[in-house]
């Protein structure tokens, strides 16, 4: 085993991982604020808003993320009429598959925090003259943000890992190459290569949220 | 002349009436204790004074402007400007624990936009000084005591400069030892000649620093009057009772 095969191997392996952390950064920028727009809906006064924001996460979370992100790029074309318009590009696909997902996660994941804030932080904030916008944004969303910190970075690092369903929808990243060497060399070696990286990858976002969670301890 | 006139205030969660009907007025500069026992309505009371409760029916006046009128409330903005001139102290202090002790203070008044920030800083050194906690000024609401958390809720409330000081049974949460820290904070503003209503079970404030006493049992002013004379001499049967319970425990 030479260290040159390792090289060759490695070489579409890291161009593939870029894929997955292309498609992790694209999911966890939007899903975030996706998922905290889908909590403050799924406790909306307007009931319309809150069933559907509960109806979406309970289908989002109910069904598994293969068959949505199979739906999106096999099934939409299907549909009658508006098909032909919605065939995308796979990469989009599974992207906008892994958002609509995982906002719904994280819309869950969100709720929990927004419970956990004590109502005298709302009248202590009502008795000091602040407004609901004041009161949202400078009280309770840090707040928030810190109980679910936790959460938030046991979801992410699952992100990391479920990128590897692209394989299914045949978009190219990391797991695809690594299975490409296996069958062609008939050998068991790119397959630790493709798990390291991903331990790679995960050690550095759970170093990251460690840090985060040590910068906002508010002690 | 009055600065607090309550008349007639009712409410009810659901079939429950907790208000029955109060009245009472408070002079400017007075210290208002009020006491009696749990389930009294003393706190929903207090509540609805600074607008954290709603209530079916009466009339509340603050400082010459009717917050509700027979039940009907101001409109939003007036709500804010009347409710304003209150400042407010909770029983489980309520500070915000993602923000120093100095950024407690001046969260709300920057959020106001009405000074410049340089004012807002030093009257928040002004008040942490006045309030003993000077040195604690960076640190976050977790590292503090009970009894220093409660100065620095007193110190916040006055950051906004109120008119009238409401306090929530603001020593029922601190363990024994540190309450004395929290009342000779009171006592000063007393005084200052700060307008202030206290619902407490700190017998020994209400008799010694409060202008006037409030019994309330059961949804109602029982008695209220001279802390003195409704001490030693009180009316009513419920108010021996009471103070019997209180003062022997």
């Amino acid at each position: 085993m030479s260290f040159d095969y390792i090289l060759s191997v490695l070489k579409p392996m890291l161009e593939g991982a870029q894929v997955t952390i292309l498609l992790f950064l694209i999911a966890i920028v939007i899903s975030i604020p996706f998922g905290f727009l889908l909590t403050l809906a799924s406790r909306s006064n307007i009931r319309m808003i809150s069933w559907m924001a509960q109806g979406y996460i309970y289908i989002m979370r109910g069904t598994p993320l293969l068959l949505q992100l199979l739906f999106i790029c096999f099934g939409l074309p299907m549909l009658p009429v508006v098909g032909e318009y919605l065939v995308l590009d796979r990469f989009v696909a599974a992207c906008l598959g892994f958002i609509l997902n995982y906002a719904a996660y994280f819309a869950e994941i969100f709720r929990g925090g927004l419970l956990s804030i004590d109502k005298g932080q709302y009248e202590a904030s009502q008795v000091l003259g602040m407004n609901r916008w004041q009161t949202l944004t400078r009280i309770i969303i840090p707040q928030m943000f810190r109980v679910a910190l936790p959460a938030v970075a046991n979801e992410s690092v699952t992100l990391v890992k479920d990128t590897a369903l692209l394989y299914a929808v045949a978009v190219p990243e990391l797991l695809h190459f690594a299975q490409t060497a296996v069958n062609r060399d008939f050998t068991i070696l790119p397959f630790f290569l493709a798990a390291i990286i991903y331990l790679l990858m995960t050690l550095i976002l759970s170093l990251f949220f460690k840090f985060l969670e040590r910068r906002f301890k508010f002690e | 002349m009055s600065i607090i006139t309550v008349s007639n205030l009712k409410k009810s969660y659901g079939d429950l009436e907790v208000l029955k009907g109060i009245n009472f007025n408070v002079d400017k500069n007075d210290v208002v204790a009020i006491i009696g026992p749990s389930g009294s309505g003393k706190s929903t009371m207090l509540r609805s004074l600074i607008h954290l409760e709603e209530i079916n029916d009466g009339t509340i006046s603050i400082d010459g402007q009717e917050l509700v009128k027979n039940g009907v409330y101001a409109k939003a903005h007036d709500l804010k400007q009347i409710t304003s001139k209150m400042g407010m102290v909770f029983q489980h202090f309520n500070l915000f624990p993602h923000l120093t002790v100095k950024e407690n203070l001046e969260i709300a008044p920057k959020m106001a936009k009405k000074e410049a920030i340089k004012v807002i800083q030093q009257r928040s050194e002004e008040l942490l000084h006045k309030v003993g906690l000077t040195s604690w000024a960076k640190s976050y609401p977790a590292k503090l005591s009970g009894g220093q958390k409660q100065r620095v809720a007193i110190a916040r409330a006055l950051m906004m400069d109120p008119e009238i000081l409401l306090f929530d049974e603001p020593t029922s949460a601190l363990d024994p030892e540190l309450t004395g820290e929290v009342l000779q904070v009171m006592k000063d503003l007393a005084q200052e000649k700060m307008t202030m209503i206290v619902v407490t079970h700190e017998m020994g404030f209400a008799k010694e620093v409060a202008t006037k006493a409030i019994f309330m049992d059961n949804g109602e002013i029982v008695e209220s009057g001279e802390p003195g004379a409704l001490f030693t001499n009180p009316q009513f049967d419920r108010t021996k009772a009471f103070l019997q319970r209180s003062l022997s425990s």
